[in-house]
C-alpha cells in the first residue's frame, strides 16, 4: 500500500495509457486533471481548457470509448486507460466525416468549443445515426458555444450523419 | 533569349476564365484554415510555451470595497517553485497608470488606475498582489498563503445610491463624488408634443450586468527581451496596434520596440480589446524578470474580472399623435460602470448610443434625453458586442410595440407609418447623429414576407384558443460600422481610424499580404482573403493574408465596433487595386504589349486582342525580382504596396440597419419561454461571404437571446458577485435555441469602393428587443409585461398575477 | 482554478478500500465518477487530504443483478448504463425516465449512482428517485460490517446523511415491481441545468387507485424527503382528477420551496403545481 504525493515537478505517480494510439509512460502528479496532463505533459493542445468545473465541455476527449470531460478526471486515472484527443482521431471514420461537415457547414468560428463539439456529436452519431434535429441539440446542450448560435453545427451533425447514412448503404 | 523564357503558352482568356473558380466577392466560400479548427491544430494563446516562463495568478479583493492595511508575503515567497510575488507598491514606480476618459465627452471623469491597488480595493476581484511560479498550481498554492489585512469600508453597488447626496466618494479626489459623465441632448418641443399626443406612455425598463463569457479566458505571454530592450506579447485581443501603443506608453517604452502578435482568438465580442490592469502586470513582471510570463485568466476570476456591460435603468417614454404618429421619445437613464472607468476606450459610450439614436427609425419631432453614469464597487465596465446598441434598441423599440398595442394598431403597420422613409438619407436626428443610408422600409418588408406574418398571427389566435400563449415581437435596430475619427480619436484614445494593408508579390506569383485586424472567428482573414483574391483574379490559394502582428502590420484601428470588413477590406481593395495596375504596367513593359489591353485572368497576363496569355504572374515576378535589368526602360517594378483607408465621410460612422422578428411561447404553467424560430434582415452594404455573414448574425442573435431570457451577474448588498460560475451564470446552450432565418437588403456605402458596411454586431442589436418584444406580446391576454431584464419564469409568473 | 495537493491512492479491493475508510476516515474523500468532487476541488471548497479511488474496485462495478423481488444495482454503476441498460429499462422505469436529465452525456459517462446518492445534492434527481421509489442502500464499513439504510431516513440535511465516516455505499437495492406507475417532471430552463422545481414519483396500481406511491421532489428543499402526506391524498383517490385535487390542498399547506439564486420560494411553489399535477397524471396512466 504505496500513497504518492504531489511534492512539485519530478515526483508523482507513474502511468501507462494508449494516448492516440500510442503507449506513452509519464509520471504525474496526482493533483493534475487529465485535460492539463494532455495540453501540458503530453503537448496535446487541441484540447481547450473553458470553466475547469466540468460545465463548458470544450475540454471533452475519448476515454475508453467514451467522451469524457477531461477537466473532471484525473491524469492519474488514465492508467491503463484508452485515450483519444482530437489529434488522434482523423483516422476515425465518424470523426472524420464530422470534420468535413463542419468545414462544410461553417460550424465554427472561433474553433475553441469544436474538439468538444465533434467528439461529442461524434458519440451520438455511434449510438444514433439517425437523429432528429431535437436530439442533436440535445445531445450537445451540454457544450458551449458563444459564437455560432448551435444551428450551424446541429446543421454539420445532421449532414455528417446523412453522409454517413449514404456510405453504409452504398 | 528573352522570347524563350517567356513563350506564350497555349491557354486562351475563356479557358482561363472557366478553370477558375469564383471564389471573390460574393462568394460563401470555407473559412481560410477551417481545417485548422477542426483538427485541433490552431494555436491560441495557452498553447504557447516557452523556455523559462513563469506562470502568474493573482490574489483578489475579495471585498467590494476595502482598505488594504498591509500585505505580508513571506511565506508565499517561500514556498516551492515561487518565482515572485509583487504588491502594488512594488509595481508603481514601472508604470503610468491608466486613465479611462476621453477628452471629447465634456464633464467625463475618471481616477487613475494602477495595474494592482495600491491602498483601497474597490471591486471584489480587483487585483492586489501577483504571484508568478512555474505551474499555474504551484502559483496558486503560494496565493492561498499571502496574508492580507483588509479593513472593509462600506461599498456602494446601487448607481442611484451612489449618486445620492451622502454616498461615499469612491474616488474622493474627483469633484462630482460618483458620478463620472452626464450628458442631455433636448430638441423640439418635448412638452408640448407630450401635452398633444393621443398617447403618452412610460416604461421603466431595466437591464442586469452581463459579460462576455468567451469560451477561451483573457490572457496573454509576455516576453521581454533584456538584450534588445524589446517587448513581445501575444495575445488574443481585437486591436493589437492599440495595445501596442498602450503598453509602450504605460511601461514607457517606445513604440517600435513593443511587438504585439494577435494570436487565433477563442472568442471575444469586445471583450479582449480593452487594457486590463492584471494583464499589464504581468507584462511588467517580464520586464522585470527578463524571462517570458504568462497570465490566463481562469474561469472563476474571468466572471470578476473581465469587463461587465448594459445594465442600464431607463424610463423611456413615448408621445404619440392622435392619428398615431410618433411625436416624441424621452429618456431619463442610469448606468452603474463599476469602480474605473475603463482605459483606453472610456466606459460610457452605452449612454453615448443612447443618446444618439433613440428612436433613431422613426421621424418624430422632439427628443428628451438624460443619462447619467455613475461609479460604485464593482467590477469596471467596458464594452460587449453592440455596447449600446442593443439598449437604445430596446429601449426604443420596447415603446413602440407598447404604443401599438395600447393603441390596438399592428406593430408592424404601426412601424411604416412611422419609419423615416428609406429616400429620405442622408439624414440627420434630433440627436445630431448622422445617417448615410438607412434602409427600414425595405427590411421590413422582406422580413414580413419572410416569416409570412399573417399566417404566424393566425397561428397564434388558434393557439391562444387552445389555451397556449404564443407571442410575436419585432425590433428594428440600427447599429454602428466602419468607424471614423469622432469615437475614439477626437478623445484622445490611441486607436488608429485610419488603416493600412500591405499586398506583396512573392516571386512565385502568390500573394502574401498583411493587416492589422484580427479574426476571432468571424471569418476576417477570408473576407480580407477574398477581396483581394477578387481583384488580382486568383485563388484564394494563393492569396496568402497575415492578421494582426503589429512587426508586419501597418498600423491598424483593429476589429471592433464592426469595422473589420468595411475598413480592414477597403484599405486591401485599394492595395490590390494598386498592385494590380503595377502588376499590369509591368507587363506592359516585359512583353511589350501596351498596357489597357492587359487583364489579369487566374493568375495569366492576357492580351485582349487574341484572348491569348502572354505569361503567367508568375513568370513575371520571376522577371520583376531576378531579372530587374528587363525593366530598363522604365521605372523599377514595385510589386508590394501599402494603402491606407480611413472613413472621412461621416466621422461618426456608418450606420447599418435590419429588422428582427421573434416567435415564443411562454408556458404559464412555469414561467418558461420556448423560442420557436427567429428572423432577421440586415442591411450591411455589400456582403463579402454570405454564409460567414449569416452565421455572424445567428451567433450575434443567440447572444442577444442570452442577455433577454438568461444572462445576468448577480450581486448582493454588499457588492459580491454571487454567480460567477458557469452553472449560474446562465448562458445559451443548444437545447433551447431557435433555427434563425437570414435575409438581406443592400445599400451599399457609397463611403467606399468595396461598399461594405458592418455585420458583426447587427444581431445582438435588435434580438434582445426582438424576444421581449414577443414574450410581452404573448402575455398581453394576460395583462402582464415584463420590464426588466434578464425575463426570468418569475418576472412572468409576477407579472401576470400569478405570484407577487 | 488548480486543486491543493491531496495524496491519492488506488483502491485495489472493497477491503482495501474499507480498511482505508477506517484509517483516514474525515480526512479522506472517495473518488468515483467524480463529476462533483472535481469541481470543488478545484473551486478549493474542500480540501481532502486522500482522495480514494475506487474506480477499480471489482465488487462495486458489477453488473446491475436481477433477482424474483429485487434490483440491485452496484455503486459504480454509471449514469449512462441506466439509459443504456436493459434491465434499468425494463425493471427501473423510474430511473430509466430520470437518467436522461442527469446533466449532460460527458457527465453522464463518468458519474456513478453510489456518488450521487452519497452526495445527496438537493437539486439532483437520483436521491429524490431513491427516496421516491423506497430504495435501500447497502453500506459497509470495517467496523460495522455490512448494514442497510432505507434512503428515506438517509438523508438528515443539506450535504448530510447517515453515513459514517469509516463507512461507503457499496449498491443500492430496489424492489422489483413489474408494471409499476412512474412519473417524473423536471423543469429546468436549460436541458441539463439543476432544475428549478423536479418530482420522482412511483405507485403500484390497485384496481382504479394507486397504491405505495412514493413522491419525492428535488431542487425544493435541503434534502430529498417522501412526500409522505400527498401520497397518503392520492392513495385516497378514484381518479386522477381527484388525486390532483386532494394534492393541491396538500401541497399548497404544506409545501415551503428553497428559493435558489435564479428562482423564488413563490415562484417555485407556483411551478411546483403544475409538476405535482403532470406526476400524477403520469402515475394514473
Amino acid at each position: 500500500m504505496t500513497y504518492f504525493n504531489d511534492l512539485g515537478p519530478g515526483t508523482g505517480l507513474n502511468i501507462e495509457l494508449q494516448l492516440n494510439g500510442q503507449p506513452v509512460r509519464a509520471q504525474v502528479s496526482v493533483r493534475q486533471n487529465l485535460g492539463d496532463f494532455l495540453r501540458e505533459s503530453q503537448g496535446f493542445k487541441g484540447t481547450h481548457i473553458g470553466c475547469e468545473h466540468g460545465v463548458c465541455g470544450a475540454c471533452t476527449v475519448r476515454v475508453d470509448g467514451r467522451a469524457v470531460r477531461s477537466c473532471l478526471s484525473l491524469a492519474v486515472q488514465a492508467d491503463a486507460a484508452q485515450v483519444f484527443t482530437i489529434e488522434g482521431l482523423s483516422d476515425d471514420p465518424v470523426v472524420r466525416v464530422l470534420q468535413d461537415s463542419f468545414v462544410r457547414c461553417h460550424a465554427m468560428q472561433c474553433g475553441f468549443c469544436t474538439a468538444g463539439m465533434v467528439l461529442t456529436a461524434a458519440e451520438l452519431l455511434q449510438a444514433r445515426p439517425e437523429p432528429s434535429r431535437a436530439e442533436v441539440r440535445e445531445y450537445l446542450s451540454g457544450n458551449y458555444c458563444r459564437c455560432t448560435g448551435y444551428e450551424s453545427i446541429v446543421n454539420a451533425v445532421m449532414d455528417a450523419a446523412q453522409t454517413l447514412r449514404k456510405a453504409l448503404s452504398d | 533569349m528573352r522570347l524563350r523564357l517567356y513563350e506564350r503558352p497555349l491557354v486562351t482568356s475563356a479557358e482561363l476564365v472557366a478553370n477558375h473558380k469564383h471564389e471573390g466577392i460574393g462568394a460563401s466560400v470555407q473559412r481560410v484554415g477551417a481545417k485548422r479548427l477542426v483538427q485541433g491544430q490552431a494555436r491560441y494563446c495557452d498553447d504557447i510555451e516557452m523556455a523559462r516562463m513563469v506562470h502568474v495568478c493573482f490574489l483578489r479583493s475579495p471585498y467590494a470595497h476595502a482598505r488594504i492595511a498591509s500585505i505580508d508575503t513571506k511565506v508565499a515567497r517561500a514556498m516551492p517553485g515561487v518565482v515572485s510575488v509583487l504588491t502594488g507598491a512594488d509595481l508603481r514606480a514601472h508604470c503610468e497608470p491608466f486613465l479611462g476618459i476621453l477628452s471629447h465627452l465634456p464633464g467625463m471623469v475618471s481616477a487613475p488606475q494602477w495595474p494592482l491597488a495600491l491602498q483601497t480595493a474597490r471591486w471584489q476581484g480587483e487585483p492586489v498582489v501577483m504571484i508568478a511560479a512555474q505551474t499555474r498550481a504551484l502559483a496558486e498554492d503560494a496565493l492561498a498563503l499571502v496574508e492580507v489585512d483588509w479593513k472593509p469600508l462600506e461599498p456602494v453597488v446601487d448607481p442611484e445610491a451612489a449618486l445620492a447626496q451622502d454616498a461615499t466618494a469612491i474616488h474622493p479626489e474627483l469633484e462630482k463624488a460618483n458620478l463620472a459623465y452626464e450628458a442631455r441632448v433636448d430638441r423640439g418641443d418635448f412638452a408640448g408634443e407630450v401635452a398633444r399626443s393621443g398617447l403618452c406612455l412610460s416604461l421603466n425598463i431595466s437591464t442586469t450586468r452581463v459579460t462576455a463569457v468567451t469560451l477561451e479566458p483573457r490572457g496573454l505571454v509576455a516576453d521581454w527581451d533584456n538584450g534588445r530592450e524589446e517587448l513581445t506579447v501575444w495575445m488574443g485581443t481585437q486591436v493589437p496596434h492599440m495595445m501596442q501603443s498602450v503598453l509602450a506608453k504605460h511601461l514607457r517604452i517606445s513604440e517600435n520596440r513593443v511587438r504585439v502578435v494577435g494570436m487565433e482568438t477563442g472568442g471575444s465580442f469586445g471583450l479582449k480589446i480593452h487594457a486590463y490592469p492584471d494583464e499589464f502586470a504581468a507584462v511588467m513582471l517580464s520586464r522585470l524578470l527578463g524571462r517570458p510570463v504568462k497570465f490566463i485568466a481562469d474561469r472563476l476570476e474571468s466572471f470578476s474580472s473581465d469587463v461587465h456591460a448594459r445594465a442600464h435603468n431607463a424610463r423611456v417614454e413615448i408621445a404619440v399623435s392622435p392619428d398615431h404618429r410618433i411625436q416624441a421619445f424621452g429618456v431619463d437613464g442610469l448606468l452603474g460602470i463599476g469602480a474605473y472607468s475603463k482605459h483606453p476606450r472610456g466606459s460610457v459610450n452605452e449612454v453615448r448610443h443612447v443618446v444618439n439614436l433613440l428612436g433613431a427609425p422613426y421621424q418624430f419631432a422632439a427628443l428628451h434625453a438624460h443619462v447619467r453614469v455613475a461609479f460604485q464597487n464593482k467590477t469596471p465596465y467596458g464594452m460587449y458586442r453592440g455596447v449600446g446598441h442593443p439598449i437604445v434598441c430596446l429601449l426604443t423599440e420596447m415603446a413602440v410595440e407598447c404604443a401599438a398595442r395600447k393603441l390596438k394598431v399592428d406593430p408592424v403597420e404601426f412601424r411604416f407609418k412611422n419609419y423615416r422613409a428609406d429616400s429620405d438619407y442622408p439624414a440627420e436626428l434630433l440627436s445630431g447623429t448622422k445617417l448615410e443610408a438607412l434602409s427600414h422600409e425595405a427590411c421590413l418588408r422582406q422580413l414580413v414576407s419572410l416569416m409570412d406574418y399573417p399566417a404566424l398571427r393566425k397561428a397564434q389566435a388558434q393557439a391562444l384558443a387552445d389555451g397556449r400563449y404564443q407571442g410575436i415581437g419585432f425590433a428594428t435596430f440600427v447599429e454602428n460600422s466602419n468607424h471614423g475619427s469622432a469615437t475614439y480619436g477626437r478623445g484622445g484614445a490611441p486607436i488608429a481610424a485610419n488603416d493600412g494593408c500591405t499586398v506583396c508579390l512573392q516571386v512565385d506569383g502568390t500573394v502574401l499580404c498583411n493587416s492589422g485586424v484580427t479574426d476571432t472567428g468571424q471569418g476576417t482573414e477570408t473576407a480580407l482573403t477574398q477581396i483581394v483574391a477578387h481583384t488580382l483574379d486568383l485563388p484564394l490559394s494563393a492569396v496568402r493574408m497575415q492578421l494582426g502582428d503589429t512587426a508586419a502590420a501597418p498600423v491598424s484601428g483593429g476589429n471592433w465596433g464592426s469595422r473589420g470588413t468595411g475598413i480592414a477590406g477597403e484599405a486591401a481593395l485599394q492595395a490590390s487595386l494598386a498592385l494590380k495596375d503595377e502588376v499590369l504596367r509591368c507587363a506592359s513593359v516585359l512583353w511589350d504589349v501596351p498596357q489597357g489591353r492587359i487583364s489579369l485572368h487566374g493568375g495569366h497576363l492576357v492580351d485582349s486582342i487574341g484572348g491569348q496569355s502572354l505569361g503567367s504572374l508568375a513568370q513575371l515576378c520571376q522577371a520583376a525580382y531576378v531579372r530587374p535589368d528587363l525593366f530598363k526602360s522604365c521605372p523599377i517594378p514595385q510589386f508590394a504596396v501599402t494603402r491606407f483607408y480611413a472613413q472621412r465621410e461621416y466621422d461618426g460612422g456608418i450606420y447599418t440597419n435590419g429588422v428582427q422578428a421573434s416567435l415564443v411561447e411562454v408556458d404559464i404553467r412555469t414561467g418558461c419561454v420556448s423560442l420557436l424560430k427567429h428572423w432577421i434582415v440586415d442591411d450591411c452594404g455589400v456582403v463579402i461571404n454570405p454564409a460567414l455573414a449569416d452565421e455572424q448574425l445567428r451567433g450575434a442573435i443567440v447572444q442577444g437571446i442570452g442577455q433577454a431570457l438568461l444572462e445576468g451577474c448577480l450581486y448582493d448588498d454588499q457588492g459580491q458577485l454571487m454567480n460567477a460560475t458557469m452553472a449560474e451564470y446562465l448562458t445559451p446552450m443548444a437545447g433551447e435555441m431557435p433555427d434563425i432565418c437570414v435575409g438581406h437588403v443592400v445599400t451599399p456605402t457609397r463611403s467606399s469602393e468595396l461598399g461594405a458596411k458592418g455585420v458583426a454586431e447587427a444581431g445582438i442589436t435588435g434580438a434582445i428587443a426582438a424576444v421581449v418584444n414577443a414574450v410581452n406580446d404573448a402575455l398581453f391576454p394576460l395583462n402582464g409585461q415584463v420590464t426588466d431584464l434578464p425575463v426570468t419564469p418569475d418576472r412572468i409568473l409576477k407579472a401576470i398575477g400569478v405570484i407577487h | 482554478m488548480k486543486a491543493a495537493h491531496f495524496k491519492y491512492v488506488l483502491a485495489q479491493s472493497l477491503e482495501h478500500c474499507l480498511e482505508l475508510l477506517s484509517e483516514h476516515g474525515d480526512e479522506a474523500r472517495l473518488l468515483a465518477g467524480g463529476q462533483s468532487l472535481l469541481p470543488s476541488l478545484a473551486l478549493r471548497l474542500s480540501a481532502p487530504a486522500l482522495l480514494i479511488d475506487i474506480n477499480r474496485v471489482q465488487e462495486i462495478s458489477a453488473q446491475p443483478q436481477v433477482t424474483s423481488s429485487v434490483v440491485r444495482l452496484p455503486a459504480l454503476t454509471r449514469h449512462a448504463d441506466l439509459i443504456t441498460s436493459p434491465v434499468v429499462q425494463a425493471y427501473l422505469p423510474l430511473l430509466h425516465r430520470a437518467a436522461p436529465w442527469i446533466a449532460h452525456p460527458g457527465i453522464r459517462n463518468r458519474g456513478t449512482i453510489g456518488g450521487s446518492l452519497a452526495l445527496g445534492d438537493p437539486a439532483s434527481e437520483l436521491p429524490a428517485c431513491a427516496v421516491a421509489a423506497g430504495a435501500t442502500l447497502i453500506l459497509q464499513s470495517k467496523s460495522g460490517g455490512s448494514r442497510r439504510v432505507p434512503a428515506r431516513s438517509f438523508y438528515q440535511g443539506m450535504f448530510r446523511n447517515t453515513c459514517g465516516a469509516d463507512e461507503m455505499i457499496v449498491a443500492v437495492e430496489f424492489a422489483r415491481i413489474d408494471g409499476k406507475q412512474t412519473g417524473f417532471k423536471e423543469v429546468a430552463r436549460r436541458r441539463g441545468d439543476y432544475a428549478m422545481v423536479g418530482l420522482a414519483g412511483q405507485a403500484r396500481r390497485s384496481g382504479q387507485r394507486l397504491t405505495d406511491v412514493g413522491l419525492s421532489f428535488f431542487a425544493v428543499g435541503d434534502y430529498p424527503v417522501l412526500e409522505a402526506e400527498i401520497c397518503q391524498a392520492i392513495e385516497a383517490a378514484d381518479t386522477a382528477a381527484q388525486a390532483v385535487t386532494l394534492a393541491l390542498d396538500v401541497y399548497e399547506r404544506e409545501m415551503q420551496p428553497s428559493a435558489d439564486l435564479w428562482c423564488s420560494s413563490q415562484a417555485k411553489k407556483y411551478i411546483g403545481r403544475s409538476v405535482l399535477e403532470d406526476v400524477i397524471h403520469d402515475l394514473f396512466q
